[in-house]
């Protein structure tokens, strides 16, 4: 809201070519960031390839790679025989089985981070705002889930619950909403008492209309960075719990299940273990690089930091 | 102090009854004992026969009551599958995840300290930047494949380690690195940052003036201040590898809790399982309350008191 203010000051400062520009050359000064930084653009690249995958794989993968064909039992990972990395026990192309698997395991991580935001945001926005007794509950309940080994929480409820898609996605984000809420509530305790806020109070806003319209797109920049590094996170928690056989379960295929499924075939068989835990570990490392990448093109500050750093080396060489 | 001890004291008993209750709950989410624990082809008499005796018949809060009183007893009932009381067969394995738990602690922390010192020295070095990329993989990498990586490596192409089960530091190698990589990074960029803020700071400069050597200087007034973060980043460390122990306990056969968990999970042991996750939060708040109490014996300008 500030920032937006701000914007409405400086309009009849600038004519609406100079802005357009301005705003041109900061999306390309993060392109140009983004093509200096090879990590980063590697593992953009990947993360690309593998939902463009993931998306098409029911039109990109032929019938004929997951049906069971005993003739193909086992085939050791080849650039000639047709599959790449190999084929399982039933004949089914291993990189076939990994890319659906990747999307069932995609698919669930995107769905329990929006879960863990709204509920994370919203609790912690609740009790940043109204602090006192409603604030000490909803963070001593935090602390308790902080201090607890997730993934024993998680079992036991599933156990007990019983494993589906729903339960493991309830699951999840109940593990993980806590960050978001620590970061909304601080972020908010701040916010509060900034004058955007207490003049929308005094112009006679509710209390809902103050937190949707103007506290939380302050809120915006620092959970969505905290989004995509727990995308990762996810990721591994899910693979996880299906590998110890709590998660996706079967005839459905999680990346950790295919690791699970895999195991039993370690002496015979290294392809089938290997290749779907490479994805989960490439997929998780590149969401992290980037997500760190974001957090620092995102912030200004550390924006100046990087591009002057390496003015700086340029001019040393 | 005494009444902040208090303080924590109550407040890590409401944790665990928390616990209690969840499980207890959860218990009862989970099904009809009577049906779940007799066969399927038990007449309705014995179902009801069972209901008396276990008391699944009494209203709900007499018998969340009675589970109360025989936690406090630590009485969780017998193992189904091991014809056992339940907390006695955990507190058999309790001892074996202590032990894999304490060696993963020490070698991250070992490691975490010589790496994180030396790149606190030597900033963009080898070193250095050989951390950024350790910790890098340790946060990423999905701990069941690197066991079974490590498996497939040492103990099924070289044949230098053994798969699985105990005895000895051989065994206990893959485990431990497969536990002890996660954290490692984090730990030693900690390490390293509380070093290099350490080191800048105006004390440090006097002591120098005083003409203290180095590692005087390094023993008795860098040790002491990096310490905080760095104990505080261990306990983290602590809950994470009793998150950790859980897969890495299975798929390296290591008879602990971890193992006995996903064993009971498989058999639907319900007693056990409520055995495992007492004596686990038990575990876990007493580790977080002497982190507490460390923090003050390490640095004494720490207290302890409500700000009023």
């Amino acid at each position: 809201m500030q920032s937006s203010a701000a914007q409405e000051l400086e309009k009849p400062l600038l004519s609406g070519a100079d802005s357009v520009r301005r705003r041109q050359t900061g999306l390309s000064q993060i392109l140009i960031l983004l093509l200096n930084d090879k990590a980063s653009l590697v593992a953009i690249t990947f993360l690309i390839t593998v939902a463009v995958a993931a998306l098409f794989a029911p039109v990109l993968i032929p019938e004929s790679a997951v049906t069971l064909n005993f003739d193909l039992r086992l085939l050791p990972p080849s650039l000639t025989s047709g599959h790449l990395l190999g084929t399982d026990p039933l004949g089914r192309d291993v990189l076939a089985r990994i890319v659906l698997a990747t999307r069932v395991s995609m698919a669930l991580a995107v769905v329990v981070v929006l879960v863990s935001v709204a509920a994370g945001t919203t609790l912690g926005m609740v009790a940043g705002y109204y602090g006192g007794r409603c604030d000490d509950i909803i963070m001593r309940f935090v602390d308790v889930v902080m201090g607890f080994p997730s993934l024993l929480l998680a079992l036991i409820v599933l156990y007990a619950l019983g494993s589906n898609v729903t339960n493991l996605v309830f699951v999840l984000a109940a593990t993980r909403w806590v960050t978001y809420a620590r970061v909304a509530r601080a972020e908010t305790l701040r916010l509060r008492h900034f004058q955007f806020v207490e003049a929308a109070r005094l112009t006679g806003c509710a209390d809902i209309t103050i937190g949707a319209r103007h506290i939380l797109p302050n809120l915006m920049a620092v959970i969505s960075t905290l989004a995509a590094m727990e995308l990762g996170g996810v990721v591994l928690s899910e693979s996880g719990l299906s590998f110890l056989g709590l998660g996706v379960q079967p005839p459905a295929a999680s990346l950790g299940l295919l690791v699970a499924q895999g195991r039993e075939y370690l002496q015979k068989a290294w392809w089938l273990m290997t290749f779907p835990g490479l994805m989960i570990f490439l997929l998780t490392m590149s969401v992290y690089i980037l997500s760190n990448w974001l957090g620092i093109a995102m912030d200004p500050v550390q924006r100046w930091r990087l591009t002057s750093a390496r003015r700086a080396l340029s001019v040393k060489s | 102090m005494a009444t902040y001890i208090l303080r924590r004291l109550v407040q890590s008993f409401f944790v665990i009854m928390g616990v209690v209750i969840l499980v207890f709950v959860l218990a009862r989410l989970s099904g009809d004992p009577a049906v779940l624990y007799l066969p399927l082809e038990a007449p309705e008499e014995l179902r009801q026969a069972f209901r008396e005796e276990h008391g699944l018949n009494r209203p709900i809060i007499v018998q969340l009551g009675s589970f109360l009183v025989d936690v406090a007893h630590l009485d969780f009932g017998d193992s189904m599958w091991q014809h056992r009381p339940a907390m006695g067969l955990v507190l058999s394995r309790l001892p074996l995840s202590l032990e894999l738990a304490t060696a993963t602690t020490i070698l991250a922390l070992g490691l975490a300290f010589v790496f994180g010192s030396i790149s606190a020295r030597h900033p963009l070095s080898f070193i250095d930047r050989l951390t950024a990329a350790t910790s890098l993989v340790g946060v990423t990498v999905p701990s069941f494949w690197l066991a079974l990586v490590l498996i497939l490596v040492f103990a099924v192409r070289f044949r230098w380690l053994p798969t699985s089960g105990t005895g000895g530091l051989r065994y206990m190698l893959l485990p431990g690195i497969t536990l002890a990589w996660p954290p490692l990074g984090s730990m030693a960029q900690v390490v390293r940052c509380s070093l290099l803020e350490q080191f800048s700071s105006p004390y440090i400069t006097t002591a120098r003036a005083k003409g203290l050597r180095e590692r005087a200087i390094l023993v008795r007034h860098v040790a002491r201040n990096a310490a905080i973060p760095v104990i505080t980043v261990a306990g983290q460390v602590f809950i994470g590898v009793a998150n950790g122990a859980i897969i890495v306990e299975t798929v390296f056969g290591w008879p602990g809790i971890g193992k006995l968990l996903i064993d009971a999970i498989s058999r639907r042991d319900f007693a056990v399982i409520q055995a495992v996750v007492f004596v686990v939060a038990v575990v876990v708040v007493a580790i977080n309350l002497v982190l507490d109490l460390l923090y003050v014996a390490i640095d004494p300008r720490i207290r302890y008191q409500r700000l009023k």
